[in-house]
């Protein structure tokens, strides 16, 4: 099995099977330190997609009214309203006069983070689906095919991030699909398109990662120590996400799991227990007769 | 009993809002769907049994359990889909890496071979081929039994997912304590001395599963505890060991008075199935809450990635 439940994985594209000559894996690198919260990723992936509304809603949660992903909810943008932590004022060496007062903190700074199906190395909603509905495109990225889910709803669980979700009004599991039809006609997704600060970039994955990189260090050197890179590696719980973010504070306070490890990385101990368990079957019956077969002798 | 709440760990969320999604299962489509398909697994190993053992009422009670269990669990599983005209879409392809697949490709066969027992065994026809697909019916149950386990543990539900080693265990034991009920209620008592063994066999497997799953994992077993879920499986609990009292006592009046051993018989055939279903539904909402609880996904997690970096 190697590589194919979990841990690094090069090319998954070629793993479920495309012939050598497929295009390079495509993601998303979504830089929160440039999100202005506009919303119109949002707006733009509504509207290609034909997403139905999912509720005018009123949370109470900053400007997020949206909530979460979900069947009609592709893009989230997360508004994240944090105390800034106090950092000590500056003495200008004037001793007569002193350091100004400060305030207990330094004022309130906005999180602002366009959230997205990560298109995971392995995906676990495409492993547990029982019809093949959900499939790996020659892209690389994880599709549901409306024509053949069947509802059953095992890729709602079985998704870390809480992506995928079945919508009510049609019993299907949709997501994401990272413009599959704008893709093969090399167009980049609609979010992407729409974003105006290139918040959303586009484009082969090995080149994304590079830019997110320098992108890092560009913000570290001028003293934003706390941007940080997730998803982007290769060698974490799920191979690496086809969409992965920087972001400016940890993953959970934008509502992301913080070490997700996709769970067929624990399907064969699961399988070899269940096996286990059924002969354990087997062998109660066969004691529950034998033990009669004793007592009946007496 | 007392309730195991443990004092809530420090943790960060997005404004408390759950990271998973809860399963898109509906309740009781679901825990009945695994109750009925352990039943069903169980009752066709028994009925093989007593049909090698010379059993005829046994078998016949277990054969018709087994059919009956498994067509009801299929029922439940069609209502459940989001779009249940597409059912047939389960057996479009083979996927090892998809429990629900493997198991409607356990589901499928079993289901015939067990209805053809059934058949054969009330019509008198084809009496060879219909035993040797009630052996096989048998041998298939065994995994019936389990496979249910994989299909919630191979989730990132934390509840689940981390009791991926125990829960096929308190699935096993769980589907022979249910099966041995169901035929406590069905067959002749004269005929129920190895379903007293198996009720006590298959409670003593559930019993030492749970306690693990409860004891063992740290965070993600509390709400397998406390809660709604706790409630459910404390009950399964009393009414498990309920069962096998009943049914020890019933195993010694029925040798002198026939309708006292019937009583108790069913009595504890009762308890034992509504012990079953308590279980499930217990499983069933351990889940959810987990699911539920953002610090079930951030504090275990979190946890892990400071453990890595020492």
């Amino acid at each position: 099995m190697g590589n194919r439940l979990s841990g690094p994985l090069a090319d998954p594209s070629a793993d479920a099977g495309y012939p050598a000559d497929h295009p390079p894996r495509m993601g998303f690198f979504t830089d929160t330190s440039v999100c202005i919260g506009c919303k119109a990723c949002e707006v733009a992936c509504k509207e290609w997609n034909l997403v139905p509304e999912d509720g005018l809603n009123l949370l109470g949660q900053s400007y997020d009214n949206t909530g979460e992903l979900g069947a009609s909810t592709w893009r989230h943008v997360a508004f994240v309203e944090q105390r800034i932590p106090e950092k000590a004022p500056v003495d200008l060496g004037m001793p007569t006069v002193g350091a100004p007062a400060q305030n207990d903190d330094a004022g309130i700074r906005w999180l602002m983070s366009s959230d997205v199906c990560k298109h995971c190395t392995h995906a676990a909603c495409l492993d547990v689906c029982p019809t093949g509905a959900l499939f790996r495109t020659e892209f690389g990225t994880v599709v549901v095919q409306d024509d053949v889910c069947n509802g059953c709803g095992y890729c709602v669980p079985a998704c870390p991030y809480g992506v995928i979700a079945r919508r009510e009004s049609d019993g299907g599991a949709h997501k994401c699909t990272l413009c599959y039809d704008r893709l093969g006609e090399g167009m980049e997704p609609a979010c992407a398109k729409a974003c105006p600060t290139d918040s959303i970039q586009f484009g082969p994955l090995d080149d994304l990662r590079e830019r997110a990189a320098a992108r890092v260090g560009e913000l570290h050197e001028s003293g934003v120590t706390e941007a940080r890179l997730y998803g982007e590696s290769p060698d974490d719980g799920v191979g690496g996400d086809g969409a992965f973010f920087l972001l400016l504070d940890e993953p959970e306070v934008y509502g992301l799991p913080p070490d997700p490890i996709v769970t067929t990385h624990d399907l064969p101990s699961m399988w070899r227990h269940a096996a286990a368990a059924a002969l354990s079957v087997g062998a109660g019956v066969a004691l529950a007769f034998a033990g009669a077969a004793l007592g009946r002798r007496k | 009993m007392s309730q195991r709440e443990e004092p809530t760990p420090e943790f960060r969320s997005y404004y408390g809002r759950p990271i998973l999604k809860e399963p898109a299962w509906r309740v009781p489509d679901v825990p009945l769907y695994l109750f009925l398909g352990g039943t069903a697994g169980a009752s066709a190993s028994t009925a093989a049994l007593a049909d090698l053992t010379g059993r005829p009422g046994l078998a016949r009670a277990g054969r018709i359990a087994a059919i009956g269990c498994a067509t009801a669990s299929v029922g439940a599983l069609i209502h459940d889909l989001g779009r249940p005209q597409r059912f047939l879409n389960m057996l479009r392809v083979i996927k090892p890496t998809s429990p629900l697949s493997v198991g409607s490709w356990i589901l499928a066969p079993f289901s015939t071979l067990a209805g053809a027992a059934m058949v054969s065994d009330l019509t008198g026809l084809l009496r060879g081929p219909g035993r040797a697909a009630g052996l096989a019916s048998g041998v298939v149950g065994t995994a019936m039994c389990t496979y249910t386990a994989v299909l919630l543990a191979d989730t990132a539900i934390p509840s689940w997912h981390d009791a991926h080693r125990e829960l096929p265990f308190l699935f096993a034991g769980s589907a022979m304590a249910s099966a041995a009920g169901a035929l406590m209620i069905a067959a002749p008592v004269a005929e129920q001395a190895p379903v007293r063994n198996l009720a006590a066999i298959g409670g003593a497997v559930e019993l030492a599963a749970a306690h693990r799953v409860e004891t063992g994992l740290g965070l993600v077993g509390e709400p397998y505890s406390i809660g709604k879920s706790g409630r459910l499986l404390r009950a399964g609990r009393a009414l498990t060991a309920a069962g096998i009292g009943l049914s020890v006592a019933g195993g010694l009046v029925s040798r002198r008075s026939r309708g006292l051993g019937r009583a108790a018989a069913v009595l504890s055939g009762t308890a034992l199935v509504a012990a079953g279903l308590c279980t499930r539904f217990g499983v069933y909402e351990a889940g959810v809450a987990s699911a539920r609880d953002p610090k079930y996904v951030v504090v275990p997690q979190r946890e892990r990635v400071s453990s890595r970096m020492q």
